[in-house]
């Protein structure tokens, strides 16, 4: 397996850079704005993509048919005298575009038809844009919060390592104090200190602090450990021996030492960063309407009538599970050859 | 017994110093209960400060804390604003819901968890083990929302089971074993969805320890021996390798509860979960409280539970 371990690390790596590239292009990717409503069609399904019309005539350019309302069956049916080829590279409309979005996009249809690859929600927003964007919000939020969970547990854990003593005894019963509760609790408490209604960058950054602000005890844990070995290590006491002070020492001896940890840890923080950030705004207790995050888009598909009739509300979750696996096979690589 | 001794004085601190910290937070953090009520041009200001004196959420610090520590120690954990009551009644109907969930939940998937590491571990290497293994990780990949979302479109589609709650209405009157059977029937969906959630990790670690203790000497000694097989697995290696998979039943406590917080909100399950959030949302600080100090309880208590465990099944912690 060792000899696979390069190979292992090198294709999670491009997976999740595709998947993070596609989500922070999502203003070229996503063929509608986030906010952009067709009122017209809420709750449309998935529109399904032809090559051959409905004469049995073969199209080189795919196409989608015009949605007309079903009476029948409350739903709606595809026209066939309607037919809206996919075109790529299309000028977007001017219409509700924000300073993310691009000129021109990946693929649309022209105005009258509408695509909608994962149906659209409620307000007629199209799920699979606002996926896009949404995932801009989620990934973006387990990152920051990873960076700034491992700089904390960085410092904290370099500090109680290193100096030890009594600021290593209460470093570490801080930490014993935050991990006294179950997370997803603890991270209610502290959500439950501070004011509800708040705006979505000041959510988004309120996230960030929480979910990062509460994590540094593991990581700090890890690199203590680290440090606690490498403090004790023939090259270090050399270097103290020819005079080095301990500013010294941390940056050029103890800190190279703590980057396998730290690039693991990274690697298992991230995704459970994303999924608490997903299950706070889920709970209503993150970034809000009508800015799309993972999380609040699934909250729509918690009403029954939603669940049962438009399934198409969950791809979000699924929208995780290749981010998840692309972490966690990296996490798996990367530890394999720290720990044995 | 120091070692007990010294784990239940480490308790108990903990918990000590976690109400002192939260209930520091609590006072600190703007907005109250009250607050809400401003808006509402028919109260007026000095009404709210009536109020909020009769609430007792004025006064010194510490003699807020003290009287919020002693309506603890009796048993009430203070005052909810929302409900107009003590808040231990309310509390206790949850926290028995939730462990019921969470309980049923850890019991099935230690129950699967052993035999499918045990044999895991014996096939280890082989296709057999790769294939349980990656059908397994798939459930890693899987968001605890989705999960209990996609359980709840089973429920919502079939109709084989209830899509919420604890009982059906009118069941306690019904005689005999129907009320539970009519609990259980509500609990399956939300206790498998935890159950899935924890299986993949508990398989992994029963299997590493497992595989441990197949290779240490005193493995190869028994087998060299002629014992069979499903006695050496279940007499001589499972009993060897318990150790660090007592301590992990420990330390995931946090993540089952955390996981049953989300299960609980999506499925309906009148726990903790609900509870807290709503609290949350309402800013009924003593309800957030008391379940912050609950669960900071259920956690040192699992633990402490834990190190028993290790106690009675390690001799050498016995020694130390």
């Amino acid at each position: 397996m060792t000899a696979l371990r390069p190979t292992r690390i090198l294709l999670s790596l491009w997976l999740l850079g595709l998947l993070h590239a596609a989500v922070l292009l999502a203003g070229f990717v996503a063929p509608y704005p986030y906010a952009e409503q067709h009122r017209e069609y809420p709750y449309a399904p998935p529109s399904r993509v032809h090559w051959w019309d409905a004469e049995g005539h073969f199209h080189a350019r795919p196409f989608v048919y015009g949605l007309a309302p079903d009476a029948a069956s409350g739903g709606y049916r595809e026209d066939p005298a309607q037919l809206y080829p996919i075109r790529f590279l299309v000028r977007a409309g001017s219409r509700e575009a924000g300073p993310l979005d691009f000129p021109r996009r990946l693929f649309g249809v022209d105005a009258p038809g509408v695509l909608f690859l994962l149906g659209s929600d409620g307000y007629g927003r199209d799920v699979f844009s606002r996926l896009l964007y949404g995932g801009q919000v989620s990934l973006l939020t387990g990152i920051l919060a990873a960076a700034l969970s491992l700089s904390l547990g960085l410092a904290i854990g370099t500090a109680a390592g290193f100096f030890g003593g009594w600021l290593d005894t209460v470093l570490m019963r801080g930490g014993e104090l935050v991990m006294a509760l179950p997370w997803l609790y603890l991270l209610l408490a502290v959500r439950a200190l501070l004011p509800l209604n708040i705006s979505t960058v000041q959510a988004f950054l309120l996230l960030i602090a929480i979910i990062g602000g509460v994590g540094w005890v593991r990581p700090s844990r890890l690199v203590r450990g680290v440090v606690l070995a490498a403090r004790e290590s023939g090259f270090v006491e050399a270097a103290r021996g020819f005079g080095a002070g301990d500013g010294y020492l941390i940056r050029r001896h103890i800190l190279p030492t703590t980057l396998p940890v730290v690039w693991t840890q990274a690697s298992v923080l991230i995704p459970q960063y994303i999924l608490a950030e997903v299950a706070l705004s889920f709970l209503g207790l993150g970034v809000g309407q009508p800015v799309p995050s993972w999380g609040n888009m699934l909250a729509e598909a918690r009403q029954y009538h939603a669940l049962l009739n438009y399934p198409w509300l969950l791809a979000p979750g699924l929208a995780a599970v290749p981010i998840l696996l692309g972490y966690l096979a990296l996490a798996d690589a990367l530890s394999e050859g720290t720990s044995g | 017994m120091t070692y007990l001794a010294r784990r239940l004085a480490h308790g108990l601190l903990l918990v000590l110093a976690v109400s002192l910290l939260s209930f520091a937070f609590a006072r600190l953090a703007p907005g109250d209960y009250y607050s809400e009520l401003r808006s509402d041009p028919r109260i007026s200001g000095s009404t709210i400060e009536g109020l909020r004196q009769h609430a007792g959420l004025r006064g010194s610090w510490p003699a807020q804390y003290a009287a919020w520590a002693a309506s603890l120690a009796r048993g009430d954990f203070g005052y909810s604003l929302a409900y107009q009551g003590p808040v231990a009644p309310i509390l206790w109907q949850r926290a028995r819901a939730t462990l019921l969930l969470t309980g049923t939940a850890t019991f099935f998937a230690w129950m699967l968890a052993l035999p499918l590491g045990v044999w895991n571990a014996v096939e280890r290497g082989t296709w057999k083990d790769t294939a349980a293994r990656a059908a397994l990780a798939v459930l890693i990949f899987v968001p605890d929302v989705l999960l209990a979302l996609l359980f709840l479109l089973l429920a919502v589609r079939t109709g084989w089971f209830p899509t919420g709650g604890m009982r059906s209405a009118g069941s306690e009157s019904l005689g005999g074993t129907r009320p539970a059977a009519d609990i259980a029937w509500h609990l399956a969906l939300p206790a498998a969805v935890l159950v899935l959630g924890m299986l993949p990790v508990l398989v992994r670690h029963v299997r590493s320890s497992m595989a441990g203790s197949l290779d240490a000497p005193f493995g190869q000694a028994a087998r060299a021996q002629g014992i069979s097989l499903r006695r050496r697995l279940f007499h001589h290696l499972l009993p060897a390798a318990l150790n660090p998979l007592i301590a992990l039943a420990g330390i995931s406590l946090g993540t089952l509860l955390s996981a049953s917080l989300l299960v609980e909100v999506v499925m309906g399950w009148p726990g903790l979960g609900p509870l807290f959030l709503d609290a949350v949302m309402a800013r009924d600080g003593a309800v957030v409280l008391a379940v912050v100090m609950l669960s900071a309880m259920f956690l040192v208590l699992g633990n402490l539970l834990a190190d028993l465990l290790l106690y009675a099944v390690d001799p050498r912690i016995r020694l130390k």
